[in-house]
């Protein structure tokens, strides 16, 4: 299989420097920004040098097109469904192949973390794309934390399930709760990131509050939103859009433009704000990053 | 008696009334409410509002049937017109603005994605009974002209196939549409009443007077 190189993306313009925050400021503004008052300068104060291709979309878009099916499978079903959502108290269940399990409370997962701001690509299988600051930090801070045994190989992220407060839930429009997972050094690469927030604001519930993941060369459905459980596993663990249509969806999601879904291009999208489509790089490009976890594999049967 | 007057002011509500669609998204859009994602939702927009008219004038000689409102005929037309308006929309938003003309990719769609094929398909299949709508083509082709507009079966399938196949998992509103196309359809084979001669039936009795 030929990967194309992608251009170069230096990563100080996917992750701008000096965007570090400590944990302490980070809830100053979170709790501000809770209470509605939302102070924009902490924003705009931190100036970024990006180009102007990458130049992030707007927090209006991000957090009014989503696909987020427990809320509603319309793009803007979730903003206007998700307004309500409680994401405290919220706990995280950390099992399977681990030598820490437990039901962790999300205060204990963030304790120590350190959170900063990392602006990612994020292409959807659908054939649009956006670029998104998020807030949050890298997955594998926690893994080393919660050590999993040599048997894990893969990681499960599993969505809540509470139809209750998920409305879309009672309908079977997917298999619920919302499965995903990874490839334990997927899970370990330092852009695999544990999202916590956007725009320097506490993640909106239309984008998976209180704690996502985020995998930014994959396809936006491998990043589970809403996460109640972190499993290790010795065997590849299910993924729900898998599950629904095999040959539509694989396991990997690797963001490819040489290998089409079944029903439509992945050579181009459209970057939400543009006019014209623009072409799709390989691996979302982060080829530089990521291309080397796939040495020697056939992209096109690991779809 | 205003007969006339009356039957010609129905007339223009009821075009005005097909017009409204067009003149919301014209206002949504000109109000920026079309979303992050306009094009797609333009899209959205004008195949959803093809496919409904298309089902709204394939009800027309059904409704016409179980009600005796025979002046519904003197509709059928225009909706079917409304109907190739809002699909031809469709069509041009995704040539000229979504792919903004770029043949390549247009050509590779229609050809490879079955999505694309049977919904352009469906959408030439269209042009021929706009084009044979007018009243002296009914008269030109004769039988031939019912031949050819139960086409339009056709057409209204394709766009749903296409509905559906471009659907990724929420199936609900293609279910939908579906369904009365089956229903419209399985109508079809009902016989027709029409066929004798008419009886006078109690509508046709004059009111007593008391």
């Amino acid at each position: 299989m030929l990967i194309r190189r992608a251009p170069e993306v230096p990563s100080s313009e996917i992750t701008p420097e000096s965007l570090y925050l400590d944990r302490r400021s980070f809830m100053a503004a979170a709790s501000f920004a809770a209470l509605d008052l939302a102070a924009p300068s902490l924003g705009r104060a931190r100036a970024r040098r990006v180009r102007d291709d990458e130049k992030p979309t707007s927090y209006a878009s991000i957090t009014h097109y989503n696909n987020y099916y427990e809320f509603g499978t319309g793009k803007e079903d979730p903003s206007e469904n998700a307004g309500g959502f409680k994401t405290r108290p919220w706990k995280v269940e950390i099992a399977g192949e681990v030598a820490k399990p437990g039901h962790y409370d999300l205060d204990d997962i963030l304790k120590g973390q350190t959170i900063e701001e990392r602006v990612y690509r994020h292409r959807c299988v659908e054939g649009w794309s956006m670029v998104i600051p998020w807030s949050g930090f890298p997955l594998r801070n926690l893994i080393t934390r919660v050590q999993p045994t040599s048997r894990a190989r893969f990681v499960e992220f599993t969505t809540l399930y509470d139809p209750a407060r998920m409305p879309e839930q009672r309908g079977g429009v997917l298999p619920w709760p919302y499965v995903e997972g990874l490839r334990m050094d997927e899970a370990l690469h330092p852009l695999t990131l544990l999202v916590t927030g956007l725009y320097g604001r506490p993640l909106p519930n239309q984008n998976g509050a209180p704690l996502r993941i985020h995998v930014p060369w994959k396809y936006g459905f491998k990043s589970g939103k809403a996460l109640v459980r972190i499993r290790f596993t010795a065997d590849q663990p299910a993924n729900t859009w898998n599950v629904v249509a095999p040959n539509e969806y694989g396991f990997y999601a690797n963001v490819n433009p040489t290998v089409d879904h079944p029903r439509w291009s992945q050579s181009r999208e459209r970057r939400i704000g543009e006019f014209l489509r623009r072409p799709t790089l390989m691996f979302n490009g982060y080829a530089d990053q990521v291309a080397s976890l796939y040495a020697g594999m056939d992209l096109r049967r690991n779809f | 008696m205003s007969g006339r007057t009356g039957q010609r002011a129905v007339r223009l509500t009821v075009y005005l009334a097909c017009l409204l669609p067009l003149v919301r998204l014209a206002t949504n859009g000109l109000g920026g409410r079309l979303g992050p994602e306009p094009i797609r939702a333009v899209e959205l927009f004008t195949g959803t509002w093809g496919l409904t008219f298309l089902v709204i004038t394939l009800a027309v000689t059904p409704v016409r049937r179980v009600t005796g409102w025979n002046w519904l005929a003197g509709y059928r037309r225009p909706l079917g017109l409304f109907a190739f308006a809002y699909v031809t929309l469709h069509f041009l938003t995704w040539f000229g603005v979504d792919q903004f003309f770029a043949i390549r990719y247009i050509g590779q769609d229609i050809l490879k994605r079955p999505y694309i094929t049977v919904g352009f398909a469906s959408f030439l299949l269209m042009i021929p009974l706009a084009i044979t709508s007018r009243k002296a083509m009914v008269r030109r082709l004769g039988k031939r002209w019912a031949t050819l507009h139960s086409l339009v079966y056709v057409a209204a399938l394709g766009g749903i196939v296409h509905f559906v196949w471009s659907a990724k998992a929420d199936l609900s509103t293609p279910t939908v549409y579906a369904l009365i196309l089956v229903l419209l359809l399985l109508f079809r084979f009902v016989p027709r009443r029409s066929a004798r001669p008419r009886t006078a039936g109690p509508r046709d009795l004059p009111t007593p007077v008391p």
